[in-house]
């Protein structure tokens, strides 16, 4: 691998290119050629040869020519002089009788990349617009494009446009979709091609004859145009209804977008092309390109997000093979756990308990919170699920677990007495940190009905010098503090300890600041403390359980085909299942709700919901500070981000001068 | 819009860049490289981006295949267009593989030039991309008849007695023409079973996706017929014979097959161009015509020592004739087994426990119908709890079956018009694979 001889190669192959017997024999000069072009994929600089291989193109070898255009597009911005030397070669092939060679020469000529020679190749770019052969006009027509883009600034002859806009009606399909593409390109200032209704009914007529690229890009120009009137649209969307049930993905795909653009304004016929599109859209999930599945699930996704129940009888197709990619089993799960209703959910649940204990510890924590997420409506067997998964004792599997349950808790307050029973002994297993913590929130709240409670604690308590993390111990001080306003007599001795230690010992002043704001806190009396301490137990926003309502297609219309729904989404299905649940919970809030919230609670915060320890000193001492009288609750804020946070705070100071005495009213609610 | 494609080396060697679009920077390859290799898990997404390039990208033939891109750009296209590119280069190169990328890199510029201009897609079929690749193919392995070693492969239906060497498909198409031709055609019907049984013995699920490929070394080649079973059906409603109707779900074509005699004698027609092409793919849910391929009765137990004993009986409910090859079984086992001692039934298996990935692998080479093998594993498991046997399964199958088709497709005949001049051969394979077989415990 000549990675370090660089320079020994280089000289190697100069002497090669300019030895007067290897030019002489045709083949030894392709070889070396070969060479050039293989020592540069390899990423050695090889542009000193740049004059040697300007010579090697003038010949008649095909094979040849091909290769030098190769490296003299890679290497011409380096050398705009020596190009020049090029130039006349080019233009001497776009008068070759073989059409290949000819649109071989044009599109290196507009591959070159230089400015300075645009002069050179307008001429034979106008002549190539009107060539015989179509692949020279193919070329002819993208050149035009790349000329534009080489002086953004300088305006295209309107004649050159007028004739691109004649060549949609050129006999060649490629060449059809390439002047659509040119002129995007070239109109971009504009916004693009004026699609008016003659160009779009012909590009309709000619769809057919294009192959799936250019039916897929034409389909994509189209978006832009709006139907006249309801006949010519439903006109339309006959002629595209084929198209839509295209076994090629890219096709159905594009129509579908185009469907959802134009009918934007008419729910039922997006909702039915929605439903026509389901069943390429689960071919495509079966398909042999693991690639093309995960993009097919992705997109599958997002249409549930308007028609919950479309794909619910087919819910097996959602089952993971075991060969399969950890991250397409996550989407797969995150698609089962939205399919579930009454007659599957034994049958999915089945199939995720067989997931979870997968070699893959990510599928496995995925498999669990996804039996977490079916347990809001159907809690009892999933309860009996994840208990019997905590008896095989494993640290990953465990942590998932008891993870789950605190949200699974925070949703259905109605299964914690199963949660509390099974919690027995898994402290012994537990090991990360996101695990343990959501061990000691379940036992800070629900401390009064595990037996086992403070002695859990207790153990904790004396192992708290060595401990590293400062969620857990945020965590464990909080955990104790509840858990002594419902067994004092147990837990008294401990709690003193820990706190003795973490104002006296610690050295990290976010715990520091914590305990000892307990330690006033408990100065107060133990009324006081109860305000401030035992908060909701439950998420407030969620009544009567109802399935998730369904959204408005124009939602998520515009990141349909793009690639938005495969780089985000595993975010939107994780976030709750970190930290503590009062944190998170309220985090997807439109912002237009946020100044009702502010106003109402009188706590604000500015972190999102990934350090619990800081929020909640921070808001505890809000409330001291503030020796209002009505009674308050801790953290039930949404997360908002610095700036709007600055914002509503600037705003609400404003408020606050205004209206002192009717704040007193909002607080009382 | 495609800006770049990049073929990679597992290792992140450069083999191809072509930069469409102009503009990137030169480190856009080892940028991806370290996001690629930076991500945990058995394969990273498929889409990452840096900034405003998004890099979209498949794995084949153990090579990264990378286009960038910008973020509007739809999934579906530059994915297609990836296996499709590899599709092509596989036909043009022989197979696909770091070394035969290499080797053919000025012939993979080629295509490239010719497939893409300025990032847009211009063609990818292979009749009009003939007309303009000029570089010929260099293949490591010269094309032998006496490579006779994987004969199993192949159900020589047209031919009775003769057998075509598992190499015969692997080689360029282009080579045809220099070589003096050998006009061969094959005709390939592979199809792909998902299957899930459940713990009593039940079919929980059970899938078939099935394609019909043709791979055509002609030079030129006129119009093929392909006759298909004539009772086979689409859809529940549509049912043709008396006899054992061949039933799919949902059926489409290549949009170059012609299907006027479909409906009425179930025979397709097309003009095959040159290389690999997929004609049609259909798909089966639920509803096998024939038996399950294997059944699997385990018994797992603990002895008195603490170890685990799984015994385990798998049968294989082919047609007696024919056979499954390259059966290898996956059981999950608990954490923390040590050690594993087996007793198999006969001498062509064998076992292993590999710790890493917490498993017994326990591998058939041939499996003929009809018959029943057994293993007895014994795991010594220093911390087995009773809880522990819920580690173990559910068992995932891998096999191929050669020969035979899970929906009963077949294809009658196969037929050339005009007649050929000279020698050329036609050859039909069948064969289904395991795309996913599980057998919960």
């Amino acid at each position: 691998m000549p990675y370090l001889g660089g320079e020994e190669t280089v000289r190697e192959l100069r002497r090669a290119l300019s030895n007067p017997n290897v030019q002489s024999d045709p083949l030894r000069y392709r070889n070396t050629i070969l060479k050039v072009i293989r020592t540069m994929s390899q990423g050695v600089d090889v542009s000193g040869l740049f004059s040697e291989m300007v010579k090697a193109c003038a010949t008649v070898d095909v094979v040849q020519k091909k290769l030098v255009y190769v490296f003299l597009c890679s290497y011409a911005t380096l050398n705009p002089e020596l190009s020049l030397l090029v130039i006349n070669t080019l233009r001497k092939d776009c008068q070759d009788p073989n059409p290949m060679v000819r649109s071989l020469a044009l599109r290196n000529m507009t591959n070159l990349r230089l400015p300075s020679l645009v002069e050179y190749v307008e001429q034979p770019l106008t002549a190539g617009l009107r060539d015989r052969a179509a692949c020279v006009r193919r070329v002819a027509v993208l050149g035009w494009a790349k000329l534009h883009n080489l002086h953004p600034s300088s305006e295209i002859d309107a004649a050159v446009v007028n004739e691109l806009y004649s060549l949609l009606r050129d006999p060649d399909p490629v060449v059809m979709v390439n002047c659509l593409r040119a002129l995007e390109e070239i109109l971009k200032e504009e916004g693009g091609i004026a699609i008016n209704k003659p160009i779009t009914h012909h590009l309709l007529n000619r769809l057919k004859e294009c192959d799936i690229w250019g039916q897929s890009e034409v389909l994509r120009v189209l978006q832009r145009y709006r139907p006249q009137s309801e006949d010519e649209l439903f006109d339309i969307l006959s002629l595209l209804d084929s198209f839509l049930v295209s076994p090629h993905p890219p096709v159905m795909a594009a129509t579908l977008s185009l469907f959802l653009s134009i009918s934007s304004n008419l729910p039922v016929i997006s909702l039915a092309a929605l439903e026509r599109v389901s069943g390429p859209l689960l071919a495509a999930c079966g398909s042999g390109s693991r690639e093309m599945r995960f993009a097919a699930v992705c997109h599958i996704q997002l249409l549930l997000r308007s028609v919950p129940g479309l794909l619910g009888p087919h819910y097996k197709r959602f089952f993971c093979g075991y060969a399969e990619p950890a991250y397409i089993k996550e989407r797969k799960m995150q698609v089962l756990v939205e399919l579930v209703n009454d007659e599957n959910v034994a049958m999915i649940l089945d199939e995720l308990k067989g997931y979870c204990t997968d070699v893959n510890t990510d599928t496995a924590q995925a498999a669990i919170s996804a039996i977490g997420r079916i347990g809001r409506s159907y809690s009892d067997r999933c309860l009996q699920i994840l208990t019997g998964l905590l008896g095989l004792k494993q640290d990953h599997i465990t942590s998932a677990v008891v993870q789950t349950m605190r949200d699974l808790v925070w949703v259905c307050p109605q299964c914690s007495d199963t949660v509390c029973l099974a919690l027995d002994g898994c402290e012994e297993t537990l090991q990360d940190i996101q695990g343990r913590q959501a061990l000691l929130w379940l036992l800070g709240v629900y401390g009064e009905r595990i037996s086992t409670a403070p002695y859990t604690l207790e153990v904790l308590i004396d192992r708290v010098r060595s401990e590293a993390s400062l969620g857990i111990k945020m965590e464990l001080l909080t955990a104790t503090m509840r858990l002594f306003l419902c067994r004092p007599a147990e837990t008294q001795d401990m709690l003193g300890r820990l706190l003795h230690y973490c104002i006296e010992e610690e050295t990290d002043m976010c715990v520091r600041d914590q305990a000892l704001l307990y330690y006033r806190l408990l100065h107060c009396g133990i009324e006081k403390t109860r305000e401030v301490l035992q908060g909701r137990r439950s998420d407030p926003s969620l009544g009567v359980l109802i399935g998730r309502p369904a959204k408005p297609v124009s939602q998520w219309a515009r990141c349909f085909n793009t690639l938005e729904p495969l780089s985000q989404g595993a975010v939107e299905a994780e976030s709750d299942s970190r930290g503590s649940p009062e944190h998170v919970t309220y985090n997807s809030k439109p912002n237009a709700d946020l100044s009702d919230t502010l106003s109402c609670s009188h706590i604000e915060e500015v972190h999102s919901g990934s350090d619990s320890a800081m929020r909640c000193s921070d808001s505890s001492t809000n409330v001291l500070a503030s020796s209002i009288a009505a009674p308050l609750s801790l953290s039930l804020s949404p997360a908002v981000s610095p700036e709007d946070f600055e914002h509503l705070w600037l705003q609400r100071q404003a408020l606050h001068t205004e209206r002192g005495n009717e704040m007193e009213g909002y607080i009382e609610n | 819009m495609i800006s770049q494609v990049f073929i990679l080396s597992s290792k992140g060697d450069h083999l191809i860049y072509k930069d469409f679009r102009g503009g990137a920077g030169n480190d856009i390859v080892s940028i991806f490289y370290e996001k690629v290799t930076a991500l945990t898990g058995d394969q990273p997404p498929v889409v990452m981006n840096h900034k405003d390039i998004y890099f979209v990208h498949i794995r084949q033939g153990g090579l990264y295949w990378v286009a960038t891109t910008t973020a509007g750009s739809s999934p579906f296209t530059i994915t297609e267009f990836l296996n499709r590119l590899a599709a092509l280069v596989k036909d043009y190169c022989g197979s696909l593989s770091e070394k035969s990328v290499q080797m053919n890199f000025a012939l993979i510029y080629e295509l490239l030039d010719e497939i893409v201009d300025y990032g847009y897609i211009q063609t990818t079929s292979s009749d009009v991309l003939k007309n303009f690749i000029q570089t010929e193919a260099v293949t490591s392995r010269p094309f032998s008849l006496f490579d006779l070693s994987n004969v199993g492969l192949f159900g020589a239906e047209t031919q009775q007695s003769k057998v075509a060497p598992s190499s015969a498909a692997t080689r360029p198409i282009q080579s045809s023409r220099e070589q003096g031709g050998k006009s061969e055609i094959f005709v390939d019907v592979i199809e792909r079973m998902t299957v899930v049984i459940g713990s009593n013995g039940l079919l929980m699920k059970a899938d078939v996706e099935g394609e019909i490929r043709v791979k055509c070394y002609m030079p030129s080649c006129s119009e093929m017929r392909i006759g298909l079973n004539e009772e086979f059906s689409i859809g529940k409603s549509q049912l043709r014979g008396y006899g054992a109707a061949v039933r799919v779900d949902e059926c489409s074509f290549h949009q170059a097959v012609r299907l006027d005699e479909f409906d009425s004698h179930r025979i397709l027609r097309l003009c095959p161009s040159q290389g690999e092409q997929t004609v049609m793919q259909y798909q089966l849910s639920d509803d096998l015509p024939s038996a399950l391929p294997f059944r699997l009765f385990p018994t797992i137990e603990r002895d008195n020592g603490g170890r685990l004993l799984m015994y385990m009986k798998l049968r294989c409910d082919l047609p007696p004739k024919s056979a499954a090859i390259n059966v290898c079984a996956t059981i999950p086992v608990p954490k923390g087994s040590v050690s594993l001692s087996q007793e198999l039934s006969s001498p062509d298996q064998s076992a292993e426990l590999k710790p890493q990935s917490r498993a017994v692998v326990w591998k058939i080479a041939r499996f003929a119908g009809g018959t029943q093998l057994s293993a007895l594993f014994k795991l010594e498991v220093p911390s087995l709890s009773s809880a522990s046997m819920l580690e173990v399964g559910p068992v995932g199958l891998s096999f191929e079956l050669p020969k035979i088709t899970a929906t009963g497709l077949q294809i009658r005949f196969l037929r050339l018009s005009p007649i050929q001049p000279g020698p050329s051969q036609r050859w039909v394979r069948y064969v289904t694979h395991s795309d996913s077989y599980t057998i919960r415990i």
